[in-house]
């Protein structure tokens, strides 16, 4: 009776797990094991043909290019990264700790998603007026008698794309920080208080510690989108930089799949070996 | 095994056209079996699908198709690298390709394209000769490059390779072409400009900006490398090695210096940097200087003594074309030949294929200003209204005979293409 019972619960189980499953199978891992399948492939001018090659990790792992441009793109994810935490935890940590109402800690939330209902490339394009030689940010500049030239390097800089990392992935840092400062107990606070800590102390003893899986998943956003990304370093740079999403893009433009694949294969596991590292550091799972 | 973008045209095809796929080839079926009085109403339902760069795909062009011949005519804009990349593994994503010569280069020998007869063409024997012979003049040579005429016929309806004179088998029908050249704001440099050399002078550190689509961005460099005098090429459209390593050396340390501005890959970039006087001098193409113009702000597509770097477009037919449908494409290729969309591109700046006709849909003031190089009786406007230029100013570079005579080369995809494209990758790395 009992054993039958527990055969139709694990079918059950089974049953109510599988549609996630097929889900993931047939739209990550059948398109990645694609990608990884192509990777070995190799390519003519139009075309491309199964084939076991190692010529495209070959080329990769052969030209200079590929290691000054892979050293790019973890500058850029690691002064995005810092930038958008800073930036992210001081929004948070007001609106969860200063802001006493809950509406007007939603109103503010709300105020903090505003950019985002235009597109991010619209976002990030409103730069270009702003930061140009004759744009906003010089003419001020230059009226408020700070320069006498124009900054050259406001636009079509790493700067640039640095600051356009910023803003559009700030967010994604404030929103799970937020979230796990709101589920503090505020009696732990009254506590460190009672018990003495100064205000800095508390920040660093209680908060922080607490907020850890908050910040972890901000990160892994933060540096999975930079990592990923190809289009604001092209905008934003002026097509003068690169980085690995852009040696994909150009790839996939000229046709040279294979290559594009044996990139991505590169990068996916250099991205899935750094959120490894961070998720040494905090144990999301047991935390949330 | 099929590769993955082919399997995926077809899948997103049969999604987004669902039931007018089979409308259209229930229709198709009926004109096998032969009832040709339907054919008037059946056209109607027809729609062709073209893609190309923005140049050409205009959607002035669709409506008035739309409104002459009946049919639909739904238009793609894409860049150049990508309007490649189409043409050569979606072959069932389009029926009507509107490609550069050199893509079909590229393209012709995967098959995806079917040849033209030009018996069914009215206007063929109207066609530019530099489509046709290759040579403006009796006198003049064909230049250097993917020169029209070298890939414009092949020998017959299945021809792979191209033949070497003209045969009654058209690869490409020729639409749009032009002679490019430097985009300049001659109010920010303040002086004469008259070599290609100058878009690496010093003097322009900073401001100076180069099209990063390797195929035509490489050919830039050649001009501006050869006008240097620091290489001197046999082909500039099919370098050696050598020669790609020594060009791409030499902007490779310009760029190092901080010569550049910026790259740009779109028609609206090169427009924006220009006019925002981001870049002062700039490779650039000739609607994208008539942008700016429209703006108020000076700039001039300035001709230099080195000559131009010139490029075709042309309609291409997919192989999988038939019946009912590859009918509707002759009408099509005739209409585009007949003259107003020859004359709308003119008025562009642009040179349509068959100038004969393009002149009945422009006034005499534009046919002289446009074509002939002589001064503007009274205003120009764009096609779309916006004012070119006052009565008196000459066109730059002057008439057809003096722009399309100093072509130095055409737009061309070279034998070492695939080392070309891994030294490009690595210049826009540096």
């Amino acid at each position: 009776m009992s054993s039958k019972r527990s055969i139709s619960n694990d079918l059950t189980g089974w049953l109510m797990a599988s549609p996630l499953a097929l889900v993931l199978a047939l739209f990550l891992v059948l398109p990645i094991a694609m990608i990884v399948v192509v990777s070995f492939w190799g390519a003519t001018e139009f075309s491309i043909y199964p084939a076991f090659k190692l010529d495209n990790y070959q080329f990769l792992f052969g030209s200079a290019v590929t290691y000054s441009v892979f050293l790019k793109t973890f500058m850029f994810t690691l002064i995005s990264w810092a930038l958008c935490l800073a930036i992210g935890f001081t929004v948070a940590y007001f609106l969860a700790f200063h802001i006493r109402t809950q509406t007007w800690q939603i109103v503010l939330f709300l105020v903090c998603t505003v950019p985002f209902l235009t597109s991010n490339i619209i976002r990030m394009i409103s730069w270009v007026p702003f930061l140009g030689r004759n744009g906003i940010a010089n003419q001020t500049l230059i009226s408020m008698g700070i320069i006498d030239e124009p900054l050259e390097w406001l636009l079509f800089s790493d700067f640039a794309v640095v600051l356009a990392f910023v803003h559009l992935y700030t967010l994604f840092m404030v929103v799970p920080i937020f979230n796990t400062m709101m589920r503090i107990d505020k009696s732990l606070l009254e506590a460190a208080r009672d018990a003495g800590a100064t205000g800095f102390q508390t920040l660093t003893n209680v908060i922080l510690p607490l907020t850890k899986p908050g910040i972890m998943i901000g990160s892994i956003f933060v540096v999975t989108l930079v990592m990923g990304d190809f289009i604001t370093v092209r905008f934003m740079s002026g097509s003068q930089s690169a980085n690995v999403g852009r040696l994909i893009s150009n790839d996939v433009a000229l046709l040279r799949y294979p290559s594009a694949a044996a990139t991505s294969v590169v990068l996916l596991i250099t991205v899935l070996i750094v959120i490894g590292i961070m998720l040494r550091f905090v144990n999301i799972r047991k935390e949330l | 095994m099929t590769e993955t973008p082919n399997s995926k045209s077809i899948s997103r095809r049969s999604v987004l056209k669902g039931t007018a796929a089979v409308a259209g080839a229930a229709i198709g079926s009926g004109v096998v079996t032969g009832f040709p009085t339907i054919w008037a109403q059946n056209i109607k339902d027809v729609t062709l699908r073209q893609f190309g760069t923005g140049v050409s795909n205009l959607n002035d062009v669709a409506i008035k198709v739309k409104e002459d011949l009946g049919f639909t005519l739904e238009m793609t804009a894409l860049d150049s690298d990508s309007v490649t990349q189409r043409a050569a593994t979606q072959p069932k994503s389009f029926d009507i390709a509107d490609i550069e010569y050199w893509i079909c280069k590229k393209v012709w020998p995967t098959g995806n394209l079917q040849a033209m007869d030009t018996s069914k063409i009215k206007n063929f024997d109207k066609i530019a000769p530099i489509f046709t012979t290759g040579k403006l003049t009796p006198e003049s040579t064909v230049a250097q490059g993917t020169a029209p005429s070298t890939v414009g016929f092949v020998d017959g309806k299945d021809g792979t390779a191209f033949a070497k004179d003209v045969t009654g088998w058209m690869t490409l029908i020729p639409t749009i072409y032009n002679a490019d050249t430097l985009g300049i704001r001659p109010d920010l440099i303040g002086r004469p400009i008259d070599t290609w050399a100058e878009l690496l002078n010093p003097e322009f550190k900073g401001k100076a900006s180069i099209l990063d689509i390797s195929s035509i961005g490489i050919m830039d460099m050649a001009m501006v490398c050869e006008a240097m005098g620091e290489i001197k090429y046999a082909d500039k459209g099919n370098m050696t090695r050598e020669e790609i390593d020594k060009t791409i050396a030499i902007f490779t340390e310009a760029k190092k210096a901080g010569q550049f501005r910026a790259f740009w890959k779109s028609f609206d970039e090169s427009v924006n940097l220009m006019a925002s006087g981001e870049v002062v001098i700039q490779s650039m193409w000739s609607p994208a200087i008539t942008a700016v113009k429209a703006k108020g702000i000076e700039c001039v597509y300035q001709p230099l003594k080195e000559g131009y770097r010139s490029w075709g477009g042309g309609i291409g037919l997919s192989a999988n074309l038939s019946g009912l449908e590859l009918e509707a494409a002759y009408e099509y290729i005739n209409w585009y030949l007949s003259g107003w969309v020859g004359g709308y591109l003119m008025r562009q700046g642009y040179y349509s294929a068959v100038p004969e006709t393009s002149k009945l849909f422009m006034s005499e003031n534009e046919w002289g200003y446009w074509y002939e190089g002589k001064p503007a009786t009274g205003d120009i406007t764009s096609p779309t209204g916006d004012k070119l230029a006052a009565a008196g100013d000459v066109r730059d570079g002057g008439s057809y005979e003096a722009r399309m005579g100093a072509v130095a080369c055409w737009n061309a995809v070279m034998d070492e293409n695939q080392y070309m494209v891994g030294k490009w990758n690595e210049f826009i790395a540096a």
